[in-house]
């Protein structure tokens, strides 16, 4: 109210020139920004600039129809699908592994807890060819599930499992603090209204939790659709089948087709972005009715 | 130490943070500046203190010309609002920091440094705290530290923003006093911004009462007290009582209501009359001068009573009464009302150029 | 992390199914994968798992990673604090666009980090004919495979600095500065100190993750044995020929390397946690 009519009032007055950084007394600003703006301009916009300009050596038909093979196209919908499977799961296991690492107290809590950034740490070959073992047919996974009929290794199923795998901690580490902060008496006091816990879990928790959800949802997302390493080795990789859409990236530059290999490498940006837009946009709806 | 600070004007963006501020410091006088949020208290701190550059105009400490050092450079010893105190640094290294960075060969032996810390801490009253970290401290207790902090490398001048803002009111009062003793056993030019005119009024030697931007009156407490010099002043110093008014003459009239003005007043017409209730005198008797009103209650306790009383146009208007002269007061009860002094606040037409600037297109920003 | 919430004990048939699925859950997708590693390293006694890194080749690929996260690394971090310096004590347009620039890594896949470096300094690349005059190899060396580590792991160490070194504000800063301080004096003994523990955390996350990279590092190696092949590379050959105790090996080595990271953040946490009670002044 106040500050509209600091801005009414102050019409009549000469304009000032408006900083583009507002001044500061401290030192540093122009070596620190000199270097983050190069550091940022050579690692990440310089490469991003090569990789967008790259795929239209034949024009947008060219860049069509690099994305429209139908061997690319497949690989783009498991990369995607699987991610969107995987972070969808990851949302409801993630939700259940931070509630009770916040709310119950039992042995080997914190061990559990600091377990749950693995992923985040464990580099992702290694996953890889040890979650391709586990679910082998011989391995220790695999063969139960091979006995009930599932077959998990090799199949697009794989590509989904290792993605459960790699996102594991995106959830529960952007839930986890919304959970602790939350105050067990926002809780006890919807109990003490009358709601009991089913109520109370989905009218008071849930909806706290959902900006922190879409945020895990998000990265989680993200990190899969563009998983590599964690994947090649139990997908066994076969084209149109159980092939991702990085690994159609490799075999592309492989054979020396660069513009085709940024063609499959833009959609993929693309679309990622594309969707973390929607998930953003959701976020501000979702924090937007929280503060009302 | 003296502070000259000339025609300083600010802007944020398009708003008037200062707007051709002057004023002077005596050597170790203690200067408040009191205002509104907005009223451009703190900017001018932060000016003097090097934080914010201004538009125009000068700052000189001694004859140096201030603008052309940093902050770094003008050895300010600043209290801020939130104290900002190193908080992985022990309380004394907090107060060393000022003598521990200096460059060089002027840089005091550790000796020294540790002899002055101690010092510190004596006169801030802290001893024994040298060994905790800030968070370990009550709020009054940080303050104390800020202050040795800010002392500690003999600035020429002290500056503190709001420095008793996150304390509760015991402590308050208690750091209030301590204060001007820091102040009266070091000497130490010292300025401070507040809010509270209580503590403008109680601490400083001269009171800065600014208001969008420009000062409305530098003067001793007294000379607030006494001759504000203009109704935002007297508003702004304590409680007051507004009554629609004819001036003619020096005097404030309202039918039958006839109060002198401060300072005799010289413009005549319509406007409103400003009085404190403890300027406010009650009548009894059913005839003689004064506005008649209703007393509709009688409050308070103790020494000092507060009778809410109703003018027949309808305005509330209080009286604080001694006690033995509050009981012949019911609730209501006809009386009649003047005051000892008022000041009048002139409708629009005003033949006053100073108070122009009232109109003048601002807004505070909260 | 220190909770605001009771933790109450386990009773009842809901919190044991809850605890059941959480905790099968973690061994499953984290617990039974690590076991794996040991167990399948090991299967041929530990004859065959020293020989593991006997073998040049392995030697060649961890010295190769240690390199590239010893280079890799430390950039990162200097442009973590450059980038935290800017962002959380300034202000200035369009920095939220500079904080998603920043972020955009997080967004890509491996692959395509590396296959961007091949597009910029590859055979086929803008700057080709440049480098071929100049006789510089940067794809298939050292070089691209820094530079695949880097643009993966770049935002690690800026996101842990920037949203700490924002709540903290500029104050301490500005009160140095009116004491005295030098730009350098007050970064180093005012910045610095009240962010250490939450660089380390940003630094050990991103060496491990510089140790462990796979994906762009595969595009820009060239596989050569004994010379562009890291560690996690070195894991992929020996695997693919059905060296499974080799792989293995190297596999625990990497894991390892996870564990201990895992291991080193927990502490740093909690060091994190009674310094920010011991020193977190308001």
């Amino acid at each position: 109210m106040s500050t509209s009519l600091a801005l009414i009032a102050s019409e009549s007055l000469p304009r000032r020139r408006l900083y583009w950084r507002e001044p500061s007394p401290l030192p540093g600003f122009r070596l620190a920004f000199g270097f983050t703006l190069f550091y940022v301009g050579l690692i990440i916009l310089l490469p991003l600039a090569a990789l967008v300009s790259r795929p239209w050596e034949h024009g947008i038909s060219g860049f069509l129809s690099s994305i429209l093979e139908p061997r690319t196209l497949a690989s783009l919908r498991l990369s995607f699908l699987a991610a969107v499977f995987a972070a969808l799961a990851n949302v409801v296991l993630g939700v259940a592994v931070a509630w009770v690492l916040t709310r119950y107290e039992f042995p080997g809590r914190s061990v559990f807890d600091a377990l749950v950034d693995l992923p985040f740490a464990l580099p992702t070959a290694v996953a890889g060819i040890a979650l391709a073992t586990l679910y082998s047919q011989n391995g220790w996974i695999g063969s139960p599930l091979q006995a009930i009929g599932l077959k998990v290794a090799y199949t697009p199923t794989g590509v989904f499992v290792a993605l459960l795998a790699v996102g594991l901690p995106y959830v529960v580490r952007s839930v986890q603090p919304v959970l602790e902060d939350m105050e067990a008496a926002i809780e006890e006091a919807a109990r003490t209204l009358g709601a009991n816990a089913l109520q109370t879990s989905t009218r008071i928790v849930l909806p706290a939790l959902a900006p922190a959800l879409l945020s895990g949802f998000a990265m989680a997302f993200a990190r899969g659709a563009g998983e590599y390493g964690s994947v090649i080795f139990i997908a066994g990789n076969m084209p149109g089948v159980s092939e991702i859409a990085p690994l159609v990236i490799v075999s592309k530059l492989e054979q020396y087709d660069y513009s085709g290999a940024a063609a499959v490498g833009v959609a993929m940006l693309l679309i990622s972005l594309a969707a973390l837009v929607g998930i953003n946009a959701l976020q501000i709806a979702f924090s937007r009715r929280g503060e009302r | 130490m003296t502070l000259a600070v000339n025609k300083i004007s600010k802007q944020f963006g398009r708003f008037p943070a200062l707007n051709s501020v002057s004023l002077q410091a005596r050597e170790g006088e203690f200067l408040a500046l009191l205002g509104p949020s907005g009223s451009g208290k703190t900017t001018l701190l932060r000016v003097i203190a090097g934080l914010d550059k201004p538009d125009q105009g000068s700052v000189f400490m001694d004859g140096v010309d201030f603008l052309k050092l940093s902050a770094r450079e003008r050895r300010v010893g600043l209290v801020f609002q939130q104290y900002a105190l190193f908080r992985h640094m022990t309380v004394a290294k907090n107060i060393a920091f000022g003598l521990d960075v200096r460059p060089g060969k002027s840089r005091p032996s550790r000796q020294a440094i540790k002899a002055r810390v101690d010092e510190l801490l004596a006169l801030t009253h802290i001893q024994g705290l040298g060994d905790r970290y800030p968070a370990q401290l009550s709020g009054g207790q940080r303050q104390r530290v800020a202050v040795a902090r800010a002392l500690a490398f003999e600035p020429r001048i002290l500056l503190l923003d709001e420095p008793f803002g996150a304390l509760d009111t015991k402590v308050r009062k208690e750091l209030r006093s301590e204060l001007r003793r820091i102040h009266d056993e070091t000497g130490v030019t010292t300025i401070l911004v507040t809010h509270d005119q209580e503590e403008a009024m109680a601490l400083a030697d001269r009171v800065v009462l600014m208001n969008r931007g420009q000062i409305e009156q530098l003067g001793s407490p007294q000379e607030l007290d006494d001759a504000p010099a203009s109704p935002f002043v007297f508003e702004f110093l304590g409680e007051c009582n507004r009554l629609p008014c004819k001036v003619s003459g020096g005097v404030a009239l309202n039918n039958g209501f006839a109060a002198p003005i401060i300072g005799g007043g010289t413009s005549e017409g319509e406007g409103e009359a400003l009085f404190r209730p403890s300027d406010t005198q009650l009548d009894s008797g059913p005839v003689g001068d004064g506005l008649p009103v209703r007393v509709v209650q009688v409050g308070g306790r103790g020494a000092l009573r507060t009778i809410e009383c109703q003018a027949l146009s309808g305005h509330r208007l209080f009286a604080e009464l001694p006690e033995h002269l509050a009981g012949h007061f019911e609730a209501g009860q006809r009386a009649r009302l003047t005051a000892r002094r008022v000041v009048v606040d002139i409708k629009a037409k005003s033949a006053d150029p100073s108070a122009s600037h009232l109109e003048a297109p601002t807004r505070e920003i909260a | 992390m220190i909770g605001t919430v009771a933790r109450r004990p386990i009773r009842g048939p809901i919190p044991i199914a809850l605890l059941l699925i959480a905790l099968g859950w973690i061994g499953l997708t984290i617990g039974a994968p690590l076991a794996t590693v040991l167990v399948e390293a090991t299967a041929k006694g530990s004859d065959a798992f020293f020989a593991a890194f006997g073998d040049p080749d392995a030697q060649a690929a961890i010295r190769l990673t240690l390199i590239v996260a010893a280079i890799a690394v430390p950039l990162n971090a200097a442009f973590g604090l450059a980038a935290a310096w800017s962002i959380a004590k300034f202000n200035f347009r369009g920095k939220s666009l500079l904080l998603a620039i920043i972020d955009l890594p997080l967004s890509m896949s491996p692959v395509v980090s590396g296959l961007v470096w091949v597009l910029l300094f590859g055979a086929n690349g803008w700057f080709a004919p440049w480098l071929e005059a100049a006789d510089i190899k940067i794809v298939f060396a050292l070089p691209g495979i820094v530079l695949g580590t880097i643009l993966v792991t770049v935002p690690l160490i800026a996101r842990e600095l920037i949203p700490l070194m924002s709540a903290q504000g500029a104050d301490e800063e500005l009160a140095a500065s009116t004491l005295g301080a030098g730009g350098w004096t007050t970064f180093r003994r005012v910045t610095l100190p009240n962010v250490r523990w939450a660089l380390l955390h940003g630094v050990l996350l991103c060496n491990a993750r510089a140790m462990g990279e796979f994906g762009a590092v595969s595009v820009l190696s060239g596989h050569i044995r004994g010379l562009t092949e890291t560690l996690p590379l070195h894991v992929e050959a020996v695997y693919n020929e059905y060296d499974f105790v080799g792989a293995f090996a190297c596999a625990t080595l990497l894991a390892g390397l996870a564990v201990v990271t895992l291991v080193a953040k927990t502490i740093l946490e909690r060091a994190g946690a009674s310094a920010a009670k011991k020193g977190s002044a308001k």
